[in-house]
């Protein structure tokens, strides 16, 4: 506190303090080393402030996620269990060499990597859709963008339990419908596909509007004079999306891409809720058990913290891959455009 | 000038949520700051604040038992903190154990997670036989075991048990052609389970495609397996349920019933089981008394009346839970004192007549709340007397850790499949590897 107000008044008396001793030589000296303290002081300021400022997230950060990330690294080493996580028994890399001849991981993964596919690529290209209608002048603009918005917003849970009741298999509204038009019902749950497919709906419904959104916000960022200069030029609506709107979204094209990728290797809410009372098998074949859901069986339901701290590794392996294969491919783009 | 008045107002109006929202959060904080203060302290009023951590419906507070007990001792004040399901709160109790914080005074522990608990966290409980008013004789023997350690620490007191019968719609029995009295529907199958399904044949001729004999598979392997000796464990702690007789036996029986098309294609407890009970879609359910509970929160009205109770082919038990007072809480002897008040056959008998939860005190089956019991769905069968002579014949059954993993397992990976078209022996090798896994460390 003191040395604080030191910095913070000396200038001032430097200026204009009353009771100097005479003597110009030796005080201009004192002023000048006053100063280039403070001038050292307030470098030393500019420098390492900055980090002090950034500090708490990087804390946080310290304390939530890597500890956390380094801590289950620790674990995935050694049999550890729930019941007593302090006793830990060292097995090397016993954890993770048993994953590759572990067929519940390797189905969940393959689980993973469909419902991610089937999620994914049609939630974006009709989120892509959707942007393109938005972007038009219409009455009520903002009422269509909340709406679109209210997926996002709503809890998984309570979107879940909803899908649940819709592909229920004796009672669902999905399965009366399909009996009105003449079609067979379908076990939503057990079936390997109706099962991807019914949990896939709920991703899609849930982040079709908020991918939207992005799309709209890059929409109108593009001048209005390519597309006049195009219409001049004979090109259709359609020949306008294609040469001009695309080509100006390819960034946020790509930036959705990844995110929804990463979204879509760690879907677990979702599955989980879909047949609750089956915990975190996901199905009785489990036919929809993502990684995330395997991660937590293992982690909560059975209780084998060390095997559930490799399956997390390993999918952070997978997401660094993915991650790599990524950067690549926007190398490539940005090196062709 | 009129732009730059609505620029400010706006300002203002953006200004003012902040401030709410700020003023929600800081709210919020305080809020729990003062709660932790109560329930740590709890000097300033003079009351001491004992808190129970619960899980599901148990119903001391419905009951009126904390307003009671508060009145006898005028010191005292009671809360609990509930979680609806016992698959969330078990976890969270487990990670507090072992943490050793955040511990309610008292703590639930169900029948499934009991041998678990006594086996890896029984040093983190008082030992409550030891605890003053206790005495052992008061409960079930069975319900005594499975709360305590090879050492003879007894980590938990007994609240309520599940004595199984069958519970059967009596309309559809006699639409079947099958017996309606009680007594006799209790003779068709008594003693063995294959005669269960051999019932279940008669009634299927009789009555058709419209209804189904029984629930669902997972409540019959349930049932079956219940009323065994030796499960999934043998006494020694060893896994022993895939080369037990009585498990595969179990597991064959109920394919069987699912092949034949006596059981539902359900799994117990979710929305669509649900609607088939409110559709009268089956005539059978095994059924400890908590399960009149269910039937009567999802059935029609018009079905109050048409159900009764038999005694199972073998009698077994299906649920209840324990109170425990963990080391780690704040008022480890307020706590003990007000279990063993709630435990005690008096207090046992009033839950069951408000609650249904059936006493594992067998002093409670003679109290008049027990005897003179009675269900809306039952009309005037005498549940409470036909339920406390289920209560006698349960076997002591050998129960493990990790029962749960591996009856989900035989449940929802294994006879569930076969109501699906899949054969005996696919759904017991899917079982059998899904629970190989989940037990492997």
């Amino acid at each position: 506190m003191t040395t604080r107000h030191d910095t913070a008044a000396s200038p001032v008396k430097g200026g204009a303090a009353p009771g100097r001793p005479p003597g110009g030589n030796t005080s201009a000296e004192a002023d000048h080393k006053r100063r280039a303290k403070l001038s050292r002081r307030w470098q030393r300021d500019m420098r390492w402030s900055p980090y002090a400022f950034v500090s708490p997230f990087f804390l946080l950060f310290l304390a939530f996620g890597l500890f956390p990330l380094i801590y289950t690294g620790w674990a995935s080493l050694h049999t550890v269990e729930l019941t007593a996580p302090t006793d830990m028994k060292w097995t090397g890399f016993d954890n993770y060499t048993r994953i590759f001849d572990d067929e519940f991981f390797w189905n969940a993964a393959k689980n993973t990597l469909w419902i991610g596919i089937i999620s994914t690529v049609p939630q974006l290209l009709m989120a892509m859709g959707l942007a393109h209608i938005l972007n038009y002048k219409l009455r009520g603009s903002t009422f269509y963008r909340v709406v679109m918005l209210a997926p996002y917003a709503t809890s998984i849970a309570a979107a879940s339990l909803v899908f649940v009741l819709l592909f229920g298999r004796d009672y669902g509204m999905i399965n009366w419908a399909l009996d009105l038009v003449g079609l067979d019902k379908i076990d939503w749950q057990n079936g390997s596909w109706a099962s991807k497919f019914a949990v896939s709906t709920i991703v899609i419904w849930r982040w079709t509007g908020y991918n939207a959104l992005i799309y709209l916000a890059a929409m109108q960022a593009i001048p209005q004079d390519l597309y006049e200069s195009a219409a001049l030029d004979g090109a259709s609506r359609w020949r306008q999306f294609i040469h001009v709107t695309l080509p100006s979204l390819r960034p946020t094209i790509l930036f959705t891409v990844v995110v929804s990728t990463i979204g879509a290797s760690q879907v677990f809410g979702e599955p989980l809720l879909f047949d609750a009372n089956k915990g975190a098998s996901g199905g009785s074949q489990h036919q929809f058990q993502t990684l995330g859901l395997y991660l937590y069986e293992q982690g909560w339901v059975n209780q084998h913290l060390g095997r559930a701290s490799a399956i997390a590794w390993a999918m952070f392996l997978i997401l660094i891959v993915i991650g790599i294969i990524n950067a690549v491919i926007s190398r490539r783009l940005r090196a062709s455009s | 000038m009129r732009a730059a008045r609505r620029g400010s107002a706006r300002r203002v109006v953006v200004m003012a949520a902040i401030a709410s929202l700020g003023a929600g959060l800081l709210a919020g904080c305080a809020d729990d700051g003062n709660d932790e203060d109560s329930s740590s302290s709890g000097d300033s009023s003079g009351k001491t604040t004992i808190t129970l951590g619960l899980f599901g419906t148990m119903g001391f507070k419905e009951a009126g038992l904390y307003d009671e007990y508060e009145k006898l001792n005028p010191d005292i004040n009671i809360e609990e903190n509930v979680t609806e399901r016992n698959e969330n709160y078990y976890p969270a109790l487990v990670n507090h154990l072992t943490t050793n914080s955040g511990l309610q005074d008292v703590q639930a522990i169900e029948v499934g997670n009991i041998a678990e608990v006594v086996a890896t966290q029984a040093d983190k409980f008082e030992d409550m036989s030891k605890a003053a008013g206790v005495q052992k004789g008061n409960w079930l023997d069975w319900k005594w075991q499975q709360a305590t350690t090879k050492d003879g620490a007894t980590i938990g007191l007994g609240t309520d048990i599940g004595p199984m019968a069958i519970c059967y719609r009596k309309d559809l029995f006699e639409k079947a052609g099958l017996p309606t009295d009680r007594d006799e529907v209790s003779k068709m199958w008594a003693g063995d389970w294959n005669k269960f399904i051999e019932a279940g044949e008669k009634y299927k001729k009789g009555a058709g495609k419209d209804t189904y004999f029984m629930d669902s598979p997972g409540g019959l392997i349930n049932a079956i397996l219940s009323s065994e000796k030796e499960k999934f464990y043998d006494a020694s702690g060893k896994v022993i349920y895939k080369t037990n007789p009585a498990v595969k036996d179990a597991f064959d029986l109920t394919a069987e019933a699912a092949e034949k098309g006596l059981v539902q294609s359900q799994t117990q407890f979710q929305p669509a089981w649900d609607q088939t009970i409110s559709n009268s879609l089956f005539a059978t359910v095994a059924c400890p008394p908590w399960m009149l509970g269910t039937i009567k929160a999802k059935s029609q009205p018009e079905s109050a009346g048409k159900w009764d109770v038999a005694q199972a082919p073998k009698s077994g038990n299906w649920g209840g839970t324990f109170l425990g007072v963990p080391k780690g809480g704040k008022h480890v002897k307020e706590a003990q004192k007000l279990i063993t008040w709630l435990t005690a056959p008096e207090q046992q008998a009033k839950l069951f007549s408000k609650m249904g939860s059936f006493p594992s005190a067998p002093a409670a089956y003679k109290l008049p709340q027990v005897t003179g019991g009675k269900n809306d769905m039952t009309g005037d069968a005498p549940i409470g007397e036909l339920f406390a002579k289920a209560a006698e014949q349960i076997p002591t059954q050998v129960i493990g850790p990790k029962d749960q993993i591996v009856q989900q397992g035989l449940t929802d990976n294994g006879v569930i499949l076969v109501t699906q078209g899949k054969s005996a022996k696919d759904a017991w090798n899917n079982a059998v590897k899904t629970i190989d896994n989940n037990l492997e460390k």
